[in-house]
């Protein structure tokens, strides 16, 4: 019998981090993942000839500099270029373009409303506002507000504290972001209809909810308070697909002596005398450590990989409750060239980033609608990327991969499980959609993979198809996050740890939870802290 | 030179009037314009069909601060309850409804683990209502002052939570901020009760219950503490308490007499003129009208900085309740119901999913296919309503959005068939006893009432429009940025409701006199 200083279960982007600040800390330190490949949904896959799939998640930007600079990922090759721009298109062939050159995105801007140019600034500054108090706190553990604890009031008044360093009007932004909706909030600043529609999206991404309810503006802060190089808001493509970033993680974490068992799942978490002690997985064998860290979801964690016996009733029920709903789909596509978007005729640079298909908020709500009624959205929204463009790495030259995000997508059909058939009507109508704006656009076509809510549950082990491990509402944000109580990263039963998207601050790969939960973990072990807290300067 | 003692406020609605009477008790010389012919604003009493009355807007009295029923004695002035602590009934098209009252609920099909969840909720749902209650008699803290009010109120308001102990604390900062369908999901298997009590969170708003911040609306109604209850003589008679105990104390109040505009001079308000063109000096003006009234109609943009414009343009104040009045030829028979139930609270909202799917339709500027209804028949508790025999159905029907695609004029009447038609199905004789039917759409409270967007709290009741951003950061305190302007209407904290307590803290606010804000 082997034995471990920590066992991490599941070999995702947090897992790879926390595992690499263990191992960098002296810990004899395991990592056991139920696929062939690591990453868990930040992965590289070729699934087709000489093409590369970043198959789940697909670009980057919310992944913390911290992180990658105390990790070094630069060293172990990680390279994320930002993009070339973006654009949104109207189904009337009309467009609008995000540009590098930010008086070439004004005069864009313009060619649609003058007011809204104007109003643009004050938006981003609104935003930026926000983001910066906002990752002060990614990397660090959230407080209880329920305790007295010297630690968490300790906490509680740093942030207090920075809030007062905001000027007034700045906290009533915070408190306004943090409840309305992305349509409200948006119609504060801006008239018109596409460029309402096309920051709209950033607020639904991921979650269930719509764009009218209240809750949503919070969620596309949460998508720009990332950054590529310190240029905050921004996106990148990271080189050789998002798998490129777990690779990068486990490398550094394998130089400092971790070990990686592939291939086999978690069956159960042993537990001995009120205590974690180890894994048992699928293929029989038992691992055993002091310290178990699960990365995977936390519905999963307790429901799937534990003894209801183990556990408190109350807090089973909770776990129960923790809303994780999947919203989303994904279509991965190798194509024989670039299809030739009708907006885009004479601009082609804006196929260099995201790509959406919408033109009103009205049409996102609607979509929402299908879901609510159990089916995905008949016109759903797309966020389309072709990573190749930047990084030609990723198929054979001259060759394209395509990314297509979709929103809505529900986690069950009718109230009833998907099947084959009706994944491939999903994506035919997700295809359809395409071709609409790209006419032609199919016959590029070489291959498709096609992941509803169930392939990212089978395959990535996402409960419920939920992209980002639990859905990020104010009931499951900070110390909310993943239940009250349960916020800084230590399970119910001593020994036992968790580090994925479930805790704070929650999902995209911001490899934030898995760092988090590491220093919380080296805190009980007593020893010194290796992984950075707070932020970097600017 | 204005005697520095006088006061004009600008309508009487009853927080214009619980201001002109906590004002007049203090010694000041108040005088309280209205634009219509009878006291009351949205909270009065009127005829809408020959021998018919009604309670135009709001129907049930389940909000009145109980300080100003004692502080103003308004038993004492004339506020009788013909009806205290209704019940609510879930009807069913079947006849069997379930009956909500107190932490009980009956009914057929209610499981013993419902009835226990329902104990429970109640439990929570009080307390937690309390928080927000509390912070309702109240004058909002500013954040970011050296204000020793200001710090003691938050310090009070983070004592209020911290006091519900570490399990309900949890609970409180867990489920405020979201919605409804997922609480009641959590809690409850029946659809009925799921859907009746998801009117809480839904009525009077934008929202559905799956629109986060349903909890928080759904608190804010729970908040008045006592039951839900019915005035002798209609919501006017709670009016006409107040502005007797305002005049009482000496406030004048002078009806049909609409002001045209605020008057400002060197940028202090001096006055208010009248449409027959009168003018009234005052040192201070107040005014019961909701924000966008008040300083885009009243003031004029002009007065202010370009900033408050726009945010006072972003209230969001669109409302999507309408209210649907029927005189009865008899009592109408619903299909299962006693008769003594009848006086009850009665809703249709047979499941959760229904009321989101009414919702549906508003998003897109639509009146809801399938209406949500919350329906009283205030002539069974008083019979002073209607003729002998005859009776008053008043229903609060949603869901109405305010800026209708279609548009109202052509779309009226169609709804107020599919209303009667909904209502016939639960109550299938109805259509023969309806002897005169009116609707009054979010348009029509606009015109009738005065209020931008025919909304009733002025303005929806949302997380990011209370407190200290009601109506917006800046002016919750109820000062404004012209001097001698104050505002006491429902636009401003703690939101509509017939509660009276926007105006008492007012009062409150001009007279501890106090530091203002220019923004």
């Amino acid at each position: 019998m082997k034995k471990y200083d920590a066992i991490i279960i599941g070999a995702g982007h947090n897992g790879l981090t926390n595992a690499a600040y263990l191992a960098k800390a002296g810990l004899k330190t395991l990592v056991v993942e139920k696929n062939d490949y690591i990453g868990g949904a930040t992965v590289s896959l070729n699934l087709h000839e000489d093409w590369i799939y970043s198959n789940c998640s697909y670009v980057c930007s919310l992944l913390r500099p911290e992180v990658y600079r105390s990790l070094n990922l630069a060293k172990y090759g990680l390279q994320v270029v930002p993009y070339a721009g973006s654009v949104t298109m109207a189904e009337n062939g009309d467009y609008i373009g995000h540009y590098i050159d930010h008086d070439v995105s004004r005069r864009e801007m313009q060619r649609h409303s003058l007011r809204d140019a104007d109003a643009a600034v004050r938006f981003d500054r609104d935003i930026m506002r926000q983001c910066r108090y906002i990752r002060k706190f990614l990397l660090r553990t959230a407080p209880d507000p329920a305790s007295f604890r010297p630690r968490d009031i300790m906490e509680m008044v740093y942030m207090a504290k920075e809030v007062l360093k905001l000027t007034e009007d700045v906290v009533y932004d915070m408190l306004r972001f943090y409840t309305m909706s992305i349509s409200d909030f948006l119609d504060e600043y801006f008239e018109n209809p596409l460029i309402k529609a096309s920051k709209a999206g950033s607020g639904i991404i991921g979650s269930a909810m719509g764009v009218m309810s209240p809750g949503t503006a919070y969620v596309l802060l949460h998508h720009k308070m990332g950054d590529v190089d310190g240029s905050m808001g921004a996106w990148g493509f990271a080189r050789g697909g998002m798998g490129a970033i777990a690779k990068a993680m486990n490398d550094c974490f394998e130089e400092h002596g971790g070990e990686l068992v592939t291939g086999s799942g978690v069956d159960r978490i042993i537990v001995k005398n009120g205590r974690t002690v180890g894994v048992a997985l699928d293929n029989g064998n038992d691992y055993y450590a002091d310290v178990v860290v699960s990365n995977m979801t936390f519905p999963r964690t307790f429901l799937e990989c534990m003894d209801a016996g183990d556990l408190e009733p109350g807090f089973l029920k909770k776990v129960r409750n923790f809303k994780i709903r999947g919203s989303s789909g994904k279509i991965n596509i190798a194509l024989d060239g670039l299809p030739q978007f009708t907006a885009l005729k004479d601009n082609p640079e804006l196929s260099g980033g995201d790509m959406h298909l919408i033109d009103s908020v009205e049409r996102l709500e609607r979509a929402y609608d299908d879901w609510k009624n159990g089916t995905w959205s008949k016109d759903p929204y797309v966020d389309m990327l072709i990573p190749t463009m930047t990084d030609p790495t990723m198929a054979p030259p001259g060759k394209h991969f395509m990314s297509v995000f979709v929103q809505y997508v529900p986690p069950k059909v009718n109230g009833g499980d998907w099947t084959d058939e009706l994944r491939d009507q999903f994506g035919e109508t997700v295809l359809t959609q395409i071709e609409k704006y790209a006419p032609g656009f199919r016959e590029l076509i070489r291959h498709v993979e096609i992941r509803t809510p169930r392939e990212l549950e089978d395959e990535v082990g996402l409960t419920s198809g939920n992209i980002f491990q639990g859905e990020l509402t104010m009931d499951q944000l900070l110390f909310n996050r993943p239940i009250p109580g349960y916020a800084q990263y230590r399970g119910p039963l001593k020994g036992l740890y968790m580090c994925g998207s479930s805790n704070h601050p929650g999902g995209g790969v911001m490899a934030a939870p898995g760092a988090n939960a590491a220093r919380e973990i080296l805190r009980d072990l007593r020893k010194p802290n290796n992984v950075p807290e707070g932020w970097l300067d600017d | 030179m204005t005697d520095k003692n006088t006061v004009v406020i600008i309508g009487a609605g009853h927080n214009g009037l619980s201001c002109a009477a906590y004002l007049a008790k203090a010694g000041r010389k108040v005088m309280v314009l209205e634009a219509n012919e009878q006291v009351g604003g949205m909270a009065v009493t009127r005829e809408f069909a020959p021998g018919f009355r009604v309670s135009p807007v709001a129907h049930l009295l389940n909000m009145l601060d109980q300080n100003i029923s004692n502080e103003l004695k308004l038993d004492a002035h004339g506020l009788k309850m013909a009806r205290k602590d209704m019940g609510t009934i879930a009807l069913a098209e079947s006849g069997r409804h379930l009956r909500f009252s107190g932490d009980q609920v009956i009914g057929e099909g209610v499981s013993g683990e419902d009835r226990q969840a329902m104990v429970e909720y109640h439990r929570f749902m009080k307390r937690f209502a309390a928080v927000i209650g509390g912070l309702h008699n109240r004058v909002p803290p500013r954040i970011r002052t050296s204000n020793t009010d200001d710090i003691l109120g938050l310090a009070k308001t983070a004592w209020s939570i911290r006091r519900l102990g570490t399990a309900d604390m949890r609970e409180f900062l867990r489920i405020t901020g979201i919605n409804i369908y997922d609480v009641l999901k959590e809690n409850f298997e029946h659809p009925m009760i799921q859907g009746a009590l998801s009117l809480d969170g839904v009525l009077g708003s934008f929202l559905g219950p799956r629109s986060n911040n349903s909890v928080f609306c759904a608190l804010h109604r729970w908040s008045g503490g006592g039951g839900i209850g019915q005035a002798v003589g209609g919501m006017g008679a709670v009016s006409q308490a107040i502005a007797n105990a305002a005049g009482s104390h000496g406030a004048e109040i002078r009806t049909s007499s609409r002001v045209s505009q605020i008057l400002v001079a060197n940028g202090r308000a001096e006055g208010v003129e009248l449409d027959t063109g009168e003018k009234i000096m005052a040192a201070t003006v107040i005014s019961n009208a909701d924000p966008k009234t008040t300083f885009f109609k009243l003031l004029g943009a002009r007065h202010i900085e370009a900033g408050l414009v726009r945010k006072i343009h972003n209230f969001r104040q669109g409302g999507n309740a309408s209210k649907l009045h029927l005189a009865l030829a008899g009592i109408p028979e619903f299909t299962g119901l006693d008769k003594d139930q009848a006086g009850d609270r009665l809703v249709i909202a047979p499941d959760i999913e229904y009321v989101e799917r009414a919702f549906n339709h508003a998003k897109y500027g639509e009146y809801s296919a399938e209406p949500v209804a919350e329906i009283t028949i205030p002539s069974l508790n008083d019979d002073s309503l209607a003729p002998d025999g005859r009776h008053v159905l008043s229903v609060v029907v949603q869901y109405t959005p305010y800026q209708l695609k279609a548009g109202w004029p052509g779309s009226k009447q169609v709804f107020v068939d599919k209303c009667i038609d909904l209502i016939a199905r639960y109550a299938p004789g109805i259509r023969e006893q309806v002897l005169h039917a009116e609707l009054l759409t979010p348009v029509d409270i606009e015109r009738e009432f005065h209020v931008s967007g025919g909304h009733w709290h002025h303005g929806e009741l949302a997380l990011d429009q209370f407190l200290m951003m009601r109506p917006v950061p800046g002016m919750a305190q109820y000062h404004t940025p012209v001097d001698g302007l104050y505002l006491c209407g429902a636009g401003s904290h703690p939101g509509g409701g017939v509660m009276g307590s926007a105006g008492r803290n007012a009062a409150r606010a001009l007279l501890a006199g106090g530091q203002r804000r220019s923004t």
